[in-house]
């Protein structure tokens, strides 16, 4: 077990070192920052003054050495724009990225899963072949365009949501939550269930497969030839048996909410990082963006490791090694 | 075909069973009639696809869509199964019929342990204590030869080796002393070297607590060792029953005569020729007449026409054949 985490550190270490290069050559190879920093009216001289602060007459090679140590060393830059350390301004807004997304994840979980059950179990019926067709929707619908109907409809239309922003919010631990207040509910419905139709369908139609596969298993009929009754049959053995695909595919279905987030925020003005990193992309605000990926880069990671924790609770035959 | 004394435990009568399927309607069984009685092996055997797990399935009310019991009756101890409810159906297995699956590494659940399978049972049939299902658990992984018993009941069924598997397997179903175990390939999943130690462990069992059994196998060899009666199918009829060692001397069937010439004899190397010539056919289409036919060295013009039968043969056995083979006779 010991050994097992040792070994996960160590990799999870090295898939960060490689997102921290990906990234550096990609901020490198993309436009020049030293126009954000210096004023329109900069002359010649105070434009180089600032490269060699910046850094950029060095070689790439110690450009990417300064970078690693610094991040290392916690410190992850100054936004150009905003004068203001990056990591300070990624995390005033992570709280309600990760709220949207915890919501919209916890949406398409309860709504999923119990769909996919149904549908799995009775694979003829005809509220089984509505729940398929519909799911076949939320996965070819693109989620910016489903966002903008939500907007139409119940924004502009009939006004029972607002269209945009995150509304009142209360604060624990110094931390700015939405769930709280009735109001932060009514911002965030709209822009949580457009992030989560996406997930919702694909984790349906994984349970629903799990579902179907494991009914045609020996251990179901030795099961009923027990006596046990059919429900029993279907949710003591069939649905944990079920579901362990789809836990394997609950990280990286985390990971896509998180990068569709940006999308969904910037729809519904959604005062998230996602909004941030779309604002400092174009702002060239290169310090936010490194800091935006690197975390994303480590949630990632931390979520993908908690995902095989969870694996091993759920199935005895895998051990951590 | 019970010896007169023994009473009747389960009788079948006309069983018949369809799969409805896109392709046709597939009569998988079709008009299969037989008894057994009380303490009694009977062994179910046929090539594969005769429809003997079907029959198997169909005794405990397991056939699923699209399959249907069209037609027969399935009488335990007199009364019919066929036409009871779900909620005597369960009642039924596992407490008065139990069965033992053809894979032993497929028909245990792995999440579950096994102490939690074998628990299953107790908790379903009976309103024994925790701690006393537990002691019978106990009790019963012991008796299908399995040491440190109260250990391994925590173990889930990767744990445990295919034959370890198959004995927790029996001791599912022995553990609420079923009075019939249908046992469907019990030892064709496991090694030649196994496969004699989990029949006499089977054998053993139902003779401890006065079980019958069917043991499904395509396998003449190992009924004939521990059936008292084997019935045989082919294309989901019963082409010939009888005493085994009737059967298994002079079988009237021709079939019977192919599937016992078939078995591979320890002491030659298995010859090509003594298998049936052939294939099953495709039970889907079958024309007029014997499904055997084609397949048969004593055809004739009649067999094509008219279906045989069951009728009774010398040494009291029954045969469903037009040309019945004497005592002694070869096809
Ligand atoms: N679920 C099913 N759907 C369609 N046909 C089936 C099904 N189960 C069994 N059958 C058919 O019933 C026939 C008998 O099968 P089975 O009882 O499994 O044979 P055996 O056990 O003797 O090998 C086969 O032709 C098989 O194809
Ligand atoms: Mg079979």
């Amino acid at each position: 077990m010991f050994g097992y985490l040792i070994k996960r550190l160590i990799q999870m270490l090295l898939v960060l070192w490689v997102v921290s290069v990906i990234v550096f050559l990609m901020m490198s190879f993309t436009g020049d920052p030293v126009f954000m920093v210096v004023p329109i009216d900069a002359t010649d001289a105070e434009i180089a003054q600032a490269r060699r602060l910046l850094g950029l007459y060095d070689s790439l090679l110690v450009q990417y050495w300064k970078f690693i140590t610094s991040l290392v060393q916690g410190d992850f830059g100054r936004s150009y724009v905003f004068r203001q350390p990056a990591m300070t301004l990624i995390l005033e807004r992570m709280p309600a990225t990760v709220e949207m997304v915890l919501v919209a994840m916890v949406l398409a979980v309860v709504v999923a899963i119990p769909l996919g059950v149904y549908a799995g179990a009775n694979p003829n019926g005809r509220l089984s072949r509505i729940i398929m067709s519909s799911s076949l929707l939320g996965i070819s619908l693109p989620g910016f365009w489903v966002g903008m109907v939500l907007i139409y409809l119940f924004a502009v239309n009939w006004g029972v949501f607002p269209s945009s922003g995150r509304g009142d919010t209360a604060e624990v631990f110094g931390l700015r939550v939405s769930l709280l207040t009735w109001d932060g509910w009514h911002h965030i419905a709209l822009p949580a269930i457009t992030l989560s139709l996406g997930t919702m369908a694909i984790l349906l139609r994984m349970t629903r497969a799990g579902m179907m596969e494991v009914s045609r298993q020996d251990y179901m009929k030795f099961a009923r030839a027990k006596g046990a009754t059919r429900r029993d049959v279907l949710y003591k053995h069939g649905l944990k048996n079920a579901l362990i695909p789809v836990v394997t595919i609950f990280g990286l279905q985390l990971g896509d909410l998180i990068a569709f987030a940006t999308i969904t925020e910037t729809i519904f003005s959604w005062p998230g990082m996602g909004k941030l990193l779309i604002d400092s992309i174009y702002r060239a605000d290169r310090p936010v963006i490194v800091v935006y990926l690197m975390l994303v880069a480590l949630i990632f990671v931390v979520i993908n490791f908690l995902v095989d924790i969870v694996y091993t609770l759920i199935d005895p035959r895998i051990t951590l090694k | 075909m019970k010896d007169a004394a023994t009473p009747v435990l389960l009788e079948v009568r006309d069983l018949r069973t369809y799969f409805h399927t896109f392709s046709g309607t597939v009569r998988a069984v079709n008009g299969v009639s037989f008894e057994i009685g009380q303490g009694e092996v009977m062994g179910l055997v046929g090539e594969s696809g005769g429809g003997k797990s079907v029959v198997g399935f169909s005794i405990l009310g397991l056939i699923d869509s699209p399959g249907r019991i069209e037609g027969g009756e399935i009488l335990l101890e007199g009364r019919d199964l066929v036409t009871a409810g779900e909620d005597h159906l369960r009642d039924v297995r596992g407490r008065e019929i139990s069965m033992v699956f053809q894979d032993p590494m497929t028909s245990l659940n792995p999440l579950h342990t096994v102490g939690r399978q074998m628990d299953e049972v107790l908790r379903l049939h009976s309103d024994l204590r925790a701690d006393t299902r537990h002691r019978a658990c106990v009790e019963m992984l012991e008796s299908v030869g399995i040491s440190r018993a109260a250990e391994r009941l925590k173990a889930y069924p990767h744990q445990f080796s295919g034959g370890m598997r198959q004995r927790v397997v029996i001791a599912i179903a022995m553990l609420a002393n079923p009075k019939l175990i249908i046992a469907d390939e019990p030892t064709t999943a496991l090694d030649v070297t196994i496969q004699s130690q989990i029949l006499k462990l089977m054998r053993a069992q139902i003779a401890d607590k006065g079980a019958s059994m069917i043991l499904i196998t395509h396998d003449l060899a190992v009924v004939s060792e521990m059936a008292d009666h084997i019935t045989v199918l082919y294309c989901g009829n019963v082409v010939e029953r009888g005493r085994t060692r009737d059967l298994i001397e002079n079988p009237a069937h021709p079939y019977t005569r192919g599937l016992i010439d078939s078995i591979p004899d320890t002491s030659e190397r298995l010859d090509r020729l003594n298998q049936i010539p052939g294939s099953v056919p495709d039970i889907r289409t079958l024309p007029a007449g014997c499904n055997f036919r084609d397949r048969c060295p004593r055809a004739q013009a009649l067999c094509a026409t008219e279906e045989p039968v069951l009728a009774p043969q010398h040494n009291g056995l029954m045969a469903a054949c037009h040309f019945p083979l004497q005592p002694g006779e070869r096809p």
